[in-house]
């Protein structure tokens, strides 16, 4: 599928009195919904959060557009819940957002708002468990206050799978999470991207990002400065530094370790990458 | 729901003007006084006195004319009650009458309606503009100063002031929170129109979740006191002195020789 989220010369800044008078975004032009998975990245305050406000017209911009395929979504004659249904947002600790008895009742919310069968409801809810590993059998009549957070969370994500968008927009979805549960998200997020949703991650984390991007786009102060690929993106140690961010831990210990990378390794920024290029070295030279 | 984002209950929005500058003490008590003056006076003259007042209160604050404004704009419907109600229900000299539902607009109703009005402004503005003008800190140090004579009577006012000033601490921090997860929801699906049924009903995936993190934001304050050795008021004093200047002085003499003269006459 082609890109069909097209954000042009997109500016925003804070109305009101007291409200600083600069660009929170300052003239944003990008595509996505293509099959793949894209990480925003910036400093605090770099406007990534505003940023995918604009998507499903949360935040509407000061000037410049936003195109839902060829349709402007600030048009009188656009419904935003149409949106609203092909791009599913899960914002920062999405598990606050839980308010149902059972975690079945809370991920149907979505569904249920979009006005399916409840046939339809039911093997949406199913289907988004088994998504995000949350076995149906165990889970489903369980309030979901007395969860773990880890569990809250995929239990949050699952609500919006089910409304089943075709892009799905994270926002720090690894903050606070434990190792383990960042790898089983890094494992999910793979498999979103294999069933062919565009998927867009918002992360400070860039061990996170370099694991799972296809495609990176970096923010400064309001202004998008890298649109590319991740392995040029971090290759450019001047620039990320200009912007504040930090390379992977992956490409900080082969510097150290070895200078210059050795030519398999060019171009490796994630450790899933690393590990098998270090089997098939080390089985082609019979180690 | 845009009024989440208007309401600026309780802001301060800090400066250095002669306003800012006064003892909070002296501010609290010239409110009360204005206030009391305002609610007992009916005279059209007292109310344009007042309105001039609070202008020249505004005016030496330094603070953007918009900014305070904006305080009355939640209350916006209230006013139009007060007026249609006093327009249409007070009996007196008949002006006019409306022609479809036989409704007497009176000179008395529209008078009595014009002053209510005015009054409920300059209360809310000058309201306003103690919070905007003094900090909450200064705020609650005042109250506390100004309620102590209480303690006698067992009356626990340092706590009764610290809920106080944590309740305004966290209005803005709910309001966000209120904001975010009303996005949160409209995303999955929800929907805040539709008819008075419909909108409690959509209320809740708001007001439950907001509740929950409310209670544990509690707890983790009063943990967070706990480990900061916090006893409550007894024997505590406070990193800044509370000291009344020659400007304070001279602004009560004139707040309360002008409410003697006013109750007097």
């Amino acid at each position: 599928m082609d890109n069909y989220l097209h954000l042009k010369h997109l500016c925003f800044k804070y109305t009101g009195i007291g409200a600083s008078t600069q660009d929170v975004l300052n003239n944003i032009t990008l595509s996505l919904g293509v099959n793949e998975c894209v990480a925003i990245i910036g400093q605090s305050g770099s406007g990534k959060t505003t940023l995918i406000q604009h998507f499903t017209g949360l935040l509407k911009p000061s000037s410049g557009y936003v195109f839902y395929g060829d349709q402007d979504i600030w048009a009188k004659s656009f419904r935003k819940s149409v949106l609203r249904k092909k791009i599913g947002l899960v914002f920062q600790f999405p598990e606050t957002q839980l308010f149902e008895e059972s975690v079945a009742k809370d991920i149907a919310f979505g569904p249920k708002n979009m006005g399916l069968q409840q046939v339809d409801i039911e093997q949406r809810v199913v289907e988004a468990m088994q998504a995000m590993e949350l076995d149906p059998a165990l889970f489903r009549n369980r309030s979901p206050f007395h969860l773990s957070e880890g569990e809250k969370r995929r239990v949050a994500i699952a609500g919006v799978l089910a409304m089943q968008p075709d892009m799905l927009v994270f926002d720090e979805p690894t903050a606070g999470l434990d190792p383990k549960s960042v790898q089983r998200f890094a494992m999910i997020v793979r498999r979103l991207v294999e069933a062919g949703k565009a998927i867009v991650i918002v992360s400070h984390s860039m061990d996170f990002v370099a694991e799972v991007a296809d495609r990176v786009i970096a923010l400064h102060a309001g202004k998008l400065v890298y649109d590319g690929n991740p392995c040029d993106f971090f290759a450019d140690i001047k620039r990320l530094r200009d912007i504040g961010l930090e390379r992977p831990s992956l490409l900080e210990a082969l510097d150290t370790w070895h200078r210059p990378v050795p030519p398999f390794l060019q171009g490796v920024i994630s450790f899933q990458e690393f590990q098998n290029k270090i089997k098939k070295f080390a089985h082609f030279h019979e180690l | 729901m845009a009024f989440l984002t208007d309401i600026s209950l309780g802001q301060y929005y800090p400066g250095d003007s002669f306003v800012h500058r006064l003892d909070p003490r002296t501010k609290l008590l010239s409110i009360l006084c204005f206030m009391t003056a305002l609610l007992i006076s009916f005279e059209p003259i007292v109310l344009i006195g007042f309105s001039i007042l609070t202008l020249v209160i505004i005016a030496s604050s330094q603070l953007p004319l918009a900014l305070v404004l904006r305080n009355v704009r939640p209350f916006i419907w209230l006013f139009f009650l007060t007026i249609f109600v006093h327009v249409f229900l007070t009996p007196g000299r008949l002006l006019y009458t409306m022609p479809l539902m036989s409704l007497k607009i009176t000179y008395e109703g529209l008078t009595l309606g014009l002053i209510y009005s005015v009054r409920l402004v300059l209360l809310i503005l000058l309201a306003a503009l103690l919070t905007l003008t003094t900090s909450p800190i200064e705020l609650t140090d005042a109250l506390e100063r100004m309620l102590s004579p209480l303690k006698r009577f067992k009356v626990p006012t340092h706590e009764v002031v610290m809920m106080l000033t944590l309740s305004l601490r966290f209005i803005p921090t709910l309001l966000e929170e209120a904001q975010r997860l009303k996005n949160a929801q409209v995303s999955r699906g929800a929907s805040f129109e539709g008819n008075v049924v419909q909108r409690i009903r959509s209320i809740v995936p708001l007001i439950l979740p907001l509740f929950i993190s409310a209670f544990r934001r509690a707890d983790d304050l009063a943990l967070a006191m706990d480990s900061r050795c916090y006893t409550g008021g007894e024997g505590r004093t406070s990193f800044r002195k509370l000291v009344f200047k020659s400007a304070d002085y001279l602004v009560l003499l004139a707040v309360l020789t002008s409410l003697m003269l006013l109750i007097i006459f």
